[in-house]
């Protein structure tokens, strides 16, 4: 017997709502990268299920493309912390404040 | 149990059965192949030529007293081990081992997982390795561990891209991501009429990148820099002792053993001999046979270069890595894919 | 058989992505972030897509997740202090627009497919080659702009990452990030 589909896209908003959350509330810029991963593995995920309900492959290539724009932004996200830190060797987002009002 | 359940357990018994006594036989062929080479008797008290010195080996480990240190991160520091024979045992998962049987009329394809994403799925589990070895040296509160641990993933990381690129280029003229069409396309007509079918012949180049790659992938000499004992103690794992040092040691084992099974596979024709045909459950114990030779003779091969080379340095071993390996790499698949759209191959 | 793996995966899902989110050390929030990422891999095969369950596994665990840890590791990054964020309403603040998000999103799925089974698996959405297919095809351009993008991205984070005194186009040896 297999899931029905409204399961995986339950699924995929709770992962959603965790990482919006975490994105949200947490001060350590790494962990808010970490959350975003995390929401955008749940948009994937409905990706998938919803080319599955379709029975077309537009989900799967979409998820494909996403993949790569994670990776691109993954690394230069990494690279802008690693730049930050040096700069002024931390990377909690409360004391990153030189741009605000 | 449905039937494609029971014939999946049974390949996957048979497999443990066989990897988990590599490491024992590795460890007898490493001392006493390399007391061969250094002209020395190596062990030979504990029964005819020293076989049993495996055995004592493990009662040894298992008596070892063995401790966290102290400020240790726990639960990260005991997961470190059993983590690293995951990889090494689940990319098994897609190398054939034989023809396809025909039992009670079911077929029954020779390969853990028939998946079509075959050796995709390989390199994925062989890339989650990376992880266990960041583990123990973070988690062992050593500057030692953590810098071998940096230089070892690193490394990992950095010549996993030549190995992909050299195992794309063999699957370009086989059409297929599955390492049994891999197998069927080296059992075609032969190479002028004389030589097997074998990926190694048009694509020397990419086996030499493969074979290299193999070396850094599993932190053998000569690029063994992150556990080497001159350097830094013992790398990740100088941290952990009896049991738990074993399971590293049969991790590296395994994984040596994987990646000679995924290079017979792709570049020697796997379970296939040239010209025989090999069907039924005769030739499906022939073919495991010829494999296990295969995977044996890749592992001497191991064994052999450990003790014949000085090892490189860390900043030579990344130049290797991506400077010389990534470009040869990449141009062997062009070359390929141009002999494949020419016919060729 | 389905529906347990299906609910097994998404159990270990849903529970360590409470864990990347909630746990104070960033090294075990990523490790968390792994067994997210390798079970919503499985809800890809459960899906019908084991190409991208395999990208997954090896692009993002295998790649992108190791660049975090290299990165914790290479900054030093600590376990964050337990002090308060600096806007206490911010915290209640994201409890409740979390809350609110999932209960809208909950509504709306359920109303809108409530039971609908999934049809059978069409052996062509499975394959490999029909979605390479649509991709050398249909999405050509999109692919070669993918490639473009990873170019740039690389070229960024080469430059952005580099130690801001040491230009040096000369080969002195050193390895990959200057860094021991």
């Amino acid at each position: 017997m297999t899931a029905p589909l409204s399961w995986y896209l339950v699924l995929a908003a709770a992962l959603f709502t965790i990482g919006a959350v975490g994105a949200l509330t947490r001060r350590n810029g790494i962990t808010i990268f970490l959350s975003i991963e995390l929401m955008l593995n749940a948009a994937n995920l409905t990706l998938v299920a919803y080319s599955r309900l379709y029975g077309e492959h537009t989900g799967q290539l979409v998820v494909f493309f996403v993949l790569a724009v994670a990776a691109a932004e993954a690394a230069v996200g990494l690279a802008l912390f690693i730049a930050i830190y040096r700069h002024g060797r931390t990377i909690d987002v409360n004391r990153l404040n030189l741009m605000r009002w | 149990m449905s039937f494609d359940v029971l014939a999946t357990a049974a390949k996957i018994g048979l497999w443990l059965g066989i990897l988990l006594n590599v490491t024992p036989v590795m460890a007898w062929v490493e001392r006493r192949g390399s007391a061969l080479i250094q002209d020395r008797p190596g062990p030979n008290r504990l029964g005819p030529f020293g076989i049993f010195q495996s055995l004592a080996d493990g009662v040894k480990f298992l008596f070892k007293e063995t401790f966290p240190p102290a400020g240790a991160d726990r639960l990260l520091y005991l997961l470190a081990p059993v983590l690293s024979l995951v990889p090494a045992l689940t990319t098994y998962v897609v190398i054939p081992f034989g023809p396809t049987l025909e039992i009670r009329g079911h077929q029954v394809p020779l390969i853990v997982a028939p998946a079509d994403t075959g050796v995709l799925l390989l390199l994925g589990l062989a890339s989650l390795g990376v992880y266990s070895l960041i583990m123990a040296g973070y988690s062992s509160n050593n500057k030692f561990s953590l810098m071998g641990a940096i230089r070892a993933s690193a490394q990992m990381i950095s010549y996993e891209l030549a190995l992909t690129l050299a195992v794309v280029a063999v699957l370009l003229p086989a059409g297929s991501l599955r390492l049994d069409d891999v197998v069927s396309y080296q059992q075609g007509p032969l190479w002028l009429g004389i030589l097997p079918r074998w990926n190694v012949f048009p694509q020397l180049v990419g086996f030499m990148v493969f074979l290299i790659a193999a070396f850094a992938e599993t932190n053998r000499l000569p690029f063994d820099l992150p556990e080497a004992e001159s350097e830094l103690v013992a790398g990740y794992h100088t941290e952990y002792g009896g049991m738990r040092f074993a399971m590293f040691f049969m991790g590296e084992y395994m994984a040596m053993a994987a990646l000679a099974a995924l290079g017979a596979t792709l570049y020697f024709g796997g379970w296939s001999l040239p010209g025989i045909d090999l069907s039924g459950w005769g030739g499906a114990a022939l073919g495991l046979g010829v494999l296990l030779f295969k995977i044996g003779l890749f592992m001497w091969f191991f064994v052999w270069v450990r003790w014949s080379f000085p090892r490189f340095r860390y900043d030579q071993l990344m130049r290797l890595g991506w400077k010389v390996l990534l470009p040869v790499a990449i141009a062997n698949l062009i070359a390929v894919a141009a002999m494949t759209l020419a016919g060729w191959l | 058989m389905e529906l347990g793996i299906f609910v097994a995966f998404a159990l270990l899902a849903v529970a360590s992505a409470i864990v990347v989110v909630a746990h104070r050390n960033p090294v075990y929030s990523t490790l968390s972030l792994v067994v997210t990422l390798v079970s919503t891999a499985a809800m890809f095969v459960l899906l019908g897509a084991p190409f991208i369950a395999a990208l997954q596994i090896l692009i993002y665990t295998g790649a992108i997740v190791v660049l975090f840890l290299f990165v914790i590791m290479l900054l030093n990054v600590r376990r964050e202090a337990f002090a308060p964020a600096a806007n206490q309403g911010q915290r209640w603040g994201a409890a409740l627009a979390g809350a609110a998000f999932a209960g809208l999103l909950l509504v709306m799925l359920w109303r809108a497919y409530a039971g609908v089974p999934a049809q059978p698996l069409a052996a062509d959405l499975v394959s490999l080659t029909g979605l390479a297919r649509s991709l050398f095809t249909r999405y050509m351009l999109p692919f070669q702009i993918i490639g473009l993008l990873l170019l740039a991205a690389v070229t960024a984070a080469t430059v952005l990452a580099r130690r801001p005194d040491a230009v040096d186009f000369g080969d002195r040896g050193e390895g990959a990030g200057g860094e021991p």
